[in-house]
């Protein structure tokens, strides 16, 4: 699609993504990170025209977490504010939209999420059909080592690859200050099926936030903005027996609405927890070895649920800021297998 | 940059019971959703995007039920959204669906909001526990109660002014084959007699907690000529939030609130609301909300909203009808309050809203709110299409 309007990631920020954060709430967690990418883009609290947030009521255990994180956004006097009960990514998707339509010129897009409140993979469970799979209790691990299975099966892959994913993207945290698993991490005992416990991402609470801004707002906001050339989700059955689980269909659809395979990308920042699900990735997404894929670590190295996908936008928006990226690939993921997926595509102006 | 003006070309909503033990919560949101189709004689093929929302995940033990809802509301392949913001969220979900439109993102958009408040109890998953919140503060109704207060205190209105509402909503709902409560044999004595659950708030005047799903098609121009039935056109929309708690509050009139309607009002060329709005449906849970909104709207001035109520101008045949479907009174599946309050607006200025049709209805207002009265959406919809 074409895009009617220009509209840039200016800012981003995130915290140290760790195990624990038991001592702070989100709210706090959250408040250095809104003040952070605030300060980036010379916007006072309040100030951003629209503010959209993504979290999950089940990762904080209580209902209408969302709402004391409000606090700490500044939302006095009132705000045009929305919010996602999905990764923060599909919040930045909905402020893109806003801000397409003309309505305002900024837009505030934040993040959190605690995955260490509760036994992550037994809530992640909850997530499958209440009728038929959730009463099996399959968590995330043992739903991706089907996955990775079925890609070995197939002689798509094998455990010396999925290891060498696993070791790549945690040297490259090497260079990540907010990555939780950053370097050498043994690849340990098997967890699934054919995973090991090296094959899966940390649990990690962390916050993240990004500022979005159009056309000359953008530019004097950041003097290199990432501009979002094009953003398309899509979502395939949630059902395991009723799609491929070597594709990633959804995501390459997105891709494709995206506009990402109408000219190469150098970078991309791809939402894969699981190394097998990087593979899969680069083929739906078409990420050659020419490309630098998740020069952050990715998800492997930290996996803050309900954020991580908000982060390779921002990680990926980073670079283009930098000057590091002129053409980048960003991509969130959320449901069991890679069941839904979003693409972005971003690019820096000049060489 | 001119944005697609946006068309409501089919409404659909469940039939609303405290238990809809004959369906799944996929069987449920399909009701609402063909329904819509059908009103709109698209396909599942005809839905670009679909849009849902619903209020905490708690109220089912499913987290993030889109995901395995996907097909079921025929998405796969499309992209698919989950809005989330307390009790507001069924008017924020349609506004979400409407600016995809408005930006031309996408063309046609199914958005469905729902809750199957049946399969947990309701009143339980809106009580934060300890150590958020005092265990004593039960459900909804022991959070808003000091607040219908504060507002009798500074208003002096009589104190069976929430009764007239809850009285007059119960008869609207007799009307609606949807609604959840069809109270045949409701007198205004009954209303006044019933328990006391949280003073002032008696039962009668309180909402029921509901299963049920609305749904509606949003789509542009071009799709609102190929519409078989007159369209509701949107010529305002907006979402206004504010924090919980904080000194200066206004539990009774908060500013978002306010600063909503006046967004929706300077969208829409309102500048009267009392005059220029034919009907509104309003969010009102508890009785006492009415006369509250009528006054945080400017329906009517600051300590004047109980009068416009007491005078029948809010009755089915007022000058100013609120809650001619029944209202929240009469049917509550929370995530789906808001859009039905959204949906009806839209079926009356289409003529479409049957037994409880409001005569030459051509603007009608649609409210939402929710958390501690922190979160605000609203439309207004119009016979016409707006102007440009």
């Amino acid at each position: 699609m074409r895009c009617p309007r220009d509209v840039a990631i200016v800012g981003f920020a995130q915290t140290v993504h760790r195990r624990t954060s038991e001592n702070v709430s989100e709210t706090e967690m959250l408040l250095p990170v809104l003040r952070e990418v605030l300060d980036r883009t010379g916007l006072a609290p309040g100030e951003a025209g629209f503010t959209c947030s993504g979290s999950s009521d089940y990762l904080a255990g209580r209902p209408f977490s969302f709402t004391l994180a409000l606090d700490g956004v500044g939302a006095w006097p009132p705000i045009a504010e929305s919010h996602v009960e999905m990764d923060g990514a599909w919040a930045l998707y909905e402020a893109w939209v806003e801000l397409l339509t003309g309505a305002t010129d900024t837009a505030l897009v934040y993040a959190c999420g605690k995955s260490s409140a509760g036994d992550l993979d037994a809530v992640l469970t909850r997530q499958l059909d209440p009728y038929c799979t959730a009463p099996l209790w399959p968590g995330p691990a043992d739903l991706a080592a089907l996955q990775a299975q079925a890609l070995i099966d197939a002689g798509a892959t094998d455990e010396t690859e999925l290891a060498a994913v696993a070791a790549r993207n945690r040297a490259a945290a090497r260079d990540n200050p907010y990555a939780q698993l950053r370097g050498r991490v043994p690849m340990g005992p098997r967890r699934a099926g054919p995973l090991r416990t090296g094959d899966c991402p940390p649990v990690s609470d962390g916050a993240a936030a990004v500022v979005l801004a159009a056309g000359d707002t953008a530019r004097r906001m950041c003097e290199r903005p990432a501009w979002i050339r094009g953003l398309d989700h899509r979502i395939d059955p949630q059902g395991l027996g009723l799609r491929d689980l070597t594709e990633a269909s959804s995501a390459r659809l997105a891709a494709e609405h995206a506009g990402a395979f109408d000219a190469p990308v150098d970078t991309a920042e791809i939402h894969a927890p699981f190394t097998a699900q990087e593979v899969i990735l680069r083929r739906a997404l078409r990420l050659g070895p020419e490309v630098t894929v998740n020069p952050s670590g990715g998800a492997l190295a930290a996996n803050p649920v309900m954020v991580a996908g908000l982060v390779r936008f921002g990680e990926a928006a980073a670079r283009i800021h930098r000057g590091e990226s002129r053409r980048a690939l960003a991509h969130a993921t959320s449901g069991p297998c890679l069941q839904q997926n979003l693409v972005g595509v971003l690019e820096g102006e000049g060489p | 940059m001119t944005r697609e003006p946006v068309a409501v070309v089919g409404i659909g909503q469940t039939r609303h019971a405290a238990a809809r033990k004959d369906v799944s919560i996929a069987g449920l949101v399909r009701e609402a959703a063909l329904r819509a189709l059908a009103d709109a004689e698209l396909t599942w093929a005809d839905v670009d995007a679909v849009v849902i929302g619903k209020a905490p995940d708690f109220f089912e033990g499913v987290m993030m039920p889109e995901l395995y809802l996907a097909d079921a509301l025929g998405a796969v392949g499309k992209p698919l959204m989950r809005v989330h913001t307390a009790g507001s969220v069924g008017g924020s979900t349609a506004l979400v669906a409407a600016r995809l439109v408005a930006a031309r993102v996408r063309e046609t958009v199914l958005t469905v909001a729902f809750e199957k408040q049946s399969e947990s109890n309701a009143m339980w998953g809106l009580s934060l526990p300890v150590p958020f919140q005092q265990p004593l503060l039960a459900g909804a109704g022991g959070f808003f109660a000091p607040h219908v207060r504060a507002y009798i205190r500074r208003t002096g209105a009589p104190a069976t002014v929430g009764t007239l509402v809850a009285y007059k909503d119960r008869r609207n709902a007799l009307r609606n084959p949807f609604a959840h409560l069809h109270e045949h044999d409701i007198t205004l004595e009954r209303v006044q007699e019933s328990p006391m659950l949280w003073d002032p708030v008696r039962y009668s005047e309180t909402c029921p907690s509901s299963d049920g799903a609305c749904a509606m098609v949003l789509t542009g121009r071009r799709g609102a000529a190929r519409a078989p039935h007159p369209p509701a056109w949107v010529h305002g929309g907006a979402m206004r939030s504010e924090p919980t708690l904080f000194a200066g509050k206004d539990f009774v009139s908060p500013r978002a609130g306010r600063d909503c309607a006046a967004d929706v009002y300077r969208q829409a060329g309102i500048t009267d609301p009392r005059r220029e709005i034919d009907v509104a449906e309003l969010y009102v849970p508890f009785s006492w909300y009415e006369p509250m909104w009528l006054e945080n709207l400017g329906f009517a001035t600051e300590g004047e909203g109980w009068k416009l109520t007491a005078s029948g101008a809010t009755e089915l045949d007022g000058d100013l009808p609120v809650n001619p479907s029944g209202g929240v009174l009469s049917t509550n599946p929370i995530g789906a309050s808001g859009m039905l309050r959204f949906a009806e607006a839209a079926l009356q200025v289409r003529g479409r809203a049957g037994e409880h049709q409001v005569d030459g209805a051509r603007r009608a207002l649609g409210h939402a709110y929710g958390g501690g009265a922190q979160f605000f959406s609203m439309w207004l919809v119009g016979s016409e299409a707006p102007d440009g």
